[in-house]
């Protein structure tokens, strides 16, 4: 990691916490990046305190996605990616959410974009966002079963095979 | 069918399907657009025709044999595509390239813009009635897909770009194809530009149309050729450099009017600059050194040395049976796409395959914030809307 690269990051960190002390539970320092871990409830605020901070700045919501640690616990992890144009400045932030309970607040209020992204988790990963003006699938069919991307969700598929294929599966070891 | 009241009283509205097979909306997009007589008052695209689960095909792969899944979602950026990919896997690595293939990949991926940008100019010339500039643009996007094709075997789906370098090292006589190109294609674009910047239909039909405010493209997290033409000069290669972008002399072109035809000068003027990228990269190349960087049991020896040493025969057998396993972590790259901000997100959890590989890709950012654009306009509006976005499909639903 260069110097201004570990500059920036204190300045991130450094704002969020002046703001509040206890917003941020952990920060992860790896390959010059940084990640906020935020627990779900203070959520919209950081995403809120991000853009209107004047030395934070984060008006671009590059982009939302979220990981399945399956089977830890807990085992979704939201990643926002955050860009500040003006200030030159990238930071991610990391939700917490366990399996049992996979409900976060949408950040749609805070920025529009996040609409189609946090649809795409919704329809991918099963995770609820509670405020999204449109929380319906986007990329898969309205009827399909399941959310494909988690970790126990088969590459295949739990369809059943048609006939012809299931000539070749059954002599698989 | 539903009732709205308009200035001359109710009026009754229509429901049209456009798409999803529509020769316009670039693939299969379907928007459902509510009409009242020809103006647009409700604009909802339905996308996921083409979702293949690349995001999930990857997690199933190793890291490198998930590169030639990435060239397939942005179809007309696979070399974009692989050299995000392989940022963020570089990444979380921590592996250093050499500058000479440093200078190459900005060289092809600059191609590539040139070449995407060909396409889009020539598809949205034909959306909008001319159809010669798509003959034009066709030409000289076919000579870019031979020096594709001379220097990596294929033209399309190249795979050029690996973890840790370069999959080949160029040909012979590669770079003095590359200089014929450079020395053509300005007075090609010029061609085009005379073709359609000052043309009536041209104009009438892409000026002003389209409009959305700087702050509206940013709340949207729009970026690229759509965000710089309502006057925010982002732009990865200047704002984030990576490949040793910093070391080359270019211009981010922005305008402030924000409409369609600001996004086509744009665009076109994008082409140039790349021009002069390609030729300093040409310039600057060290004629000798490694094409690819020197890290055992992750990027592949060289063919000379395999045969030669016993740890490089076993290092060739580890890396192409069984992969390398990063440290566990994660690693988000981002490159300046021709659409805008291409993103990858890759999580390791110490095993040889991706925890999961996520592409942050603009194609889908950016058309969500089509409603913004077409509401309001006409129904022939929405067609060049749809075109000055720039859409890949593939790219939008992976």
């Amino acid at each position: 990691m260069t110097e201004s690269e570990s500059q920036n990051t204190n300045v991130v960190v450094a704002g969020l916490r002046a703001w509040s002390a206890n917003a941020i539970e952990e920060v992860i320092e790896f390959r010059g990046e940084t990640t906020v871990v935020v627990a779900r409830k203070n959520l919209r605020a950081i995403a809120e305190r991000c853009r209107d901070d004047r030395a934070l700045q984060f008006n671009l919501l590059s982009d939302a996605t979220c990981v399945d640690r399956f089977p830890m616990e807990p085992r979704f992890e939201l990643q926002y990616h955050l860009v500040s144009i003006p200030l030159r400045q990238k930071v991610r932030i990391r939700v917490p959410l366990f399996g049992n309970d996979p409900i976060v607040d949408s950040l749609v209020p805070v920025w529009p974009g996040a609409n189609w992204l946090e649809r795409e988790i919704f329809d991918l990963f099963g995770i609820q966002f509670t405020g999204h003006p449109d929380l319906r699938r986007i990329l898969l069919p309205d009827d399909w079963e399941g959310y494909p991307l988690r970790k126990d969700f088969p590459v295949e598929g739990y369809r059943d095979i048609p006939a012809i294929a299931t000539r070749y599966t059954r002599s698989r070891p | 069918m539903t009732t709205v009241e308009t200035a001359t009283g109710p009026a009754k509205t229509m429901v049209l399907n456009m798409g999803p097979q529509h020769p316009s909306t670039h693939g299969v997009l379907r928007i459902v657009l509510e009409l009242d007589g020809e103006t647009v008052l409700k604009a909802v695209p339905d996308l996921g025709y083409l979702h293949t689960g690349i995001e999930k095909s990857c997690e199933d792969k190793t890291y490198s044999q998930a590169i030639t899944l990435t060239d397939r979602m942005d179809y007309l950026n696979p070399l974009g595509n692989n050299l995000v990919y392989c940022l963020a896997v570089e990444k979380l690595l921590g592996l250093q390239i050499p500058k000479r293939a440093q200078y190459f990949r900005v060289l092809m991926v600059e191609l590539q813009r040139i070449s995407s940008h060909l396409v889009w100019l020539g598809t949205h010339a034909i959306d909008m009635g001319a159809m010669s500039v798509f003959l034009y643009c066709f030409r000289e996007r076919e000579e870019i897909l031979k020096i594709f094709e001379f220097v990596a075997g294929q033209r399309m789906m190249t795979s050029y770009i690996r973890i840790g370098g370069l999959a080949l090292e160029p040909p012979t006589g590669w770079v003095e194809r590359v200089e014929k190109f450079l020395k053509m294609m300005p007075s090609r674009i010029d061609e085009y530009e005379s073709l359609l910047t000052g043309n009536r239909i041209w104009l009438g039909r892409l000026k002003g149309v389209g409009y959305i405010s700087a702050e509206d493209a940013v709340a949207y997290s729009m970026t690229g050729p759509t965000l710089r033409a309502a006057g925010l000069a982002y732009d990865n290669r200047k704002t984030f450099p990576y490949c040793s972008y910093e070391e080359f002399d270019f211009d981010v072109p922005t305008r402030t009017e924000s409409d369609c035809f600001a996004r086509y000068i744009i665009r076109v003027a994008e082409m140039r600059e790349s021009l002069k990228i390609i030729r300093q990269a040409i310039d600057k190349m060290p004629a000798e050194g490694p094409i690819r960087t020197e890290a055992p049991g992750i990027v592949p020896p060289g063919r000379e040395k395999m045969k030669t040493e016993m740890e490089a025969l076993i290092y060739h057998f580890k890396i192409f049976t069984e992969g390398f396993s990063p440290p566990a972590g994660e690693a988000f790259a981002t490159v300046e796409s021709p659409r805008g901000e291409l993103g990858c997100f890759v999580a390791s959890d110490g095993s040889p395959k991706p925890l999961r590989c996520h592409f942050r890709s603009p194609s889908f950012i950016n058309l969500q914030a089509l409603p913004k654009l077409v509401v309001g306009q006409l129904i022939s509006d929405v067609i060049a809307c749809i075109g000055t976005i720039d859409i890949v499909l593939g790219d939008v639903d992976r």
